[in-house]
């Protein structure tokens, strides 16, 4: 069996056993409705500037993926399974199952947001060039999970995994985060696709040396 | 019948500066059994652990030959099996599910739903194998670890604390697997309890 059928399979397990456990589905789906009410509680009448509205949804991202793209790793840690997997698999299908995972989980997350936003504040959040949104929403989302997946294997094996987790997420994604709000507020204001692609550029880059960096980081935070 | 042999040298391991053991030298071949033996907290767990590729030793190396030639660190997972109190199974899936998925995760590894059906049959878990693992009782789950241990039929098979929370059938279907693996491959154990360490050929006290 090569390698990719062995991470699709671990990947396969995952989402199984985050539909039975709901691990981090119950968290991220309350973090995103408990954000998005205090926001339209806060606007009240006032009427937000493009870039306002982009900065708020990338909040509401951040903080939801904070809460929940952890589990992956802390959940093996904590039920004991981590050495189960150490036995099955090598460290390279390990990292791209649980990076599949969160990949996944963080595009459902941002697409969710993105359907409550639309539909909670109708009257200002009208993505007026799609094209720029949905690329934005797709990069972010592989920049979000590769920057996470590496900093879970980390925090997990950590005492203090609830506090260390933002905190060490923040320095990290914060070029991630400037970037794909600067794209949101363009989608919004109606700008040309070629005005964007700057930002495009950034968010390929910080994917390709995430990704390649955890790559080869992953084997020894993974081993002991 | 393929002959394994794996080849300790030099095996050191330390902790927060505290050395665990030092200088472990071992060899053993297939048809050989070994019971590793040592006071509480000598690093027989800690052994077990790095020869079956979990941990790395601080000095030292695990070599793992089959008919001559040496096997890479990925074709060690296919090649070993592994029953030890810290091994844990996922709750959430059913004992026949565990041996499946795990065995699709496997590299070089496929699913064998017949063979893992046989094997939960053999431990006395056919009636219970599509119940969820949370239910199991601590016994149940030592025989499903044995199930998962012997699914791909691994040529070298490390054993810790083997009996515990096992009744006298579930200790006899181990006796008979110790039997059977001695003919087949490599058996390493490592135990406090005289029985069991009387079931293999040779010692290795860890000091």
């Amino acid at each position: 069996m090569s390698a990719f059928s062995s991470t699709v399979a671990l990947f396969s397990k995952d989402v199984r056993s985050e539909l039975r456990t709901r691990y981090a589905l119950n968290a991220l789906l309350m973090f995103v409705v408990t954000a998005v009410a205090t926001i339209l509680f806060a606007l009240r009448s006032d009427v937000p500037s493009p870039t306002v509205l982009s900065g708020m949804y990338w909040v509401v991202v951040f903080f939801t993926a904070m809460s929940s793209l952890s589990r992956i790793f802390v959940s093996e840690e904590e039920r004991g399974t981590t050495m189960t997997l150490q036995l099955v698999a090598s460290p390279s299908t390990v990292y791209f199952g649980k990076l599949f995972f969160n990949t996944a989980l963080t595009v459902s997350l941002t697409l969710a947001v993105t359907v409550l936003y639309t539909l909670v504040f109708s009257e200002f959040f009208i993505i007026r060039t799609a094209s720029i949104f949905f690329v934005t929403v797709f990069l972010g989302s592989l920049g979000f999970a590769s920057a996470a997946t590496i900093l879970a294997a980390i925090v997990a094996k950590a005492n203090t995994r609830g506090t260390l987790y933002p905190v060490l997420s923040f320095p990290i994604l914060i070029v991630l985060l400037m970037t794909v709000m600067n794209a949101t507020a363009r989608a919004l204001e109606g700008e040309a696709f070629s005005e964007a692609m700057g930002d495009f550029q950034i968010l390929v880059g910080y994917i390709l040396a995430m990704t390649g960096g955890s790559y080869m980081l992953f084997d020894y935070v993974w081993k002991d | 019948m393929n002959q394994i042999t794996l080849t300790v040298s030099g095996l050191s391991k330390e902790f927060n500066r505290r050395m665990i053991f030092r200088n472990v030298s071992f060899t053993i071949s297939t048809g050989e059994a070994l019971a590793l033996t040592g006071k509480n907290g000598s690093g027989k767990s800690t052994l077990i652990k790095i020869l079956s590729g979990v941990l790395t030793p601080f000095k030292g190396n695990v070599v793992f030959t089959v008919n001559g030639a040496r096997i890479g660190p990925d074709d060690i997972k296919s090649a070993i099996g592994l029953v030890s109190p810290y091994l844990q199974l996922y709750d959430e899936f059913t004992g026949l599910e565990n041996l499946l998925v795990l065995s699709s995760i496997r590299s070089n590894g496929s699913i064998r739903a017949g063979r893992a059906e046989a094997l939960l049959d053999r431990f006395g878990l056919a009636a219970r194998q599509h119940d969820l693992v949370r239910g199991y009782s601590s016994g149940m789950k030592q025989r499903l670890k044995y199930a998962f241990a012997l699914l791909h039929a691994p040529g070298v098979l490390l054993l810790d604390e083997p009996t515990s929370n096992l009744d006298a059938e579930g200790i006899e279907v181990v006796r008979q697997v110790v039997r059977e693996q001695q003919k087949t491959g490599v058996l390493i154990l490592a135990t406090n309890d005289e029985d069991e360490a009387a079931w293999c050929s040779r010692r290795f006290q860890v000091a």
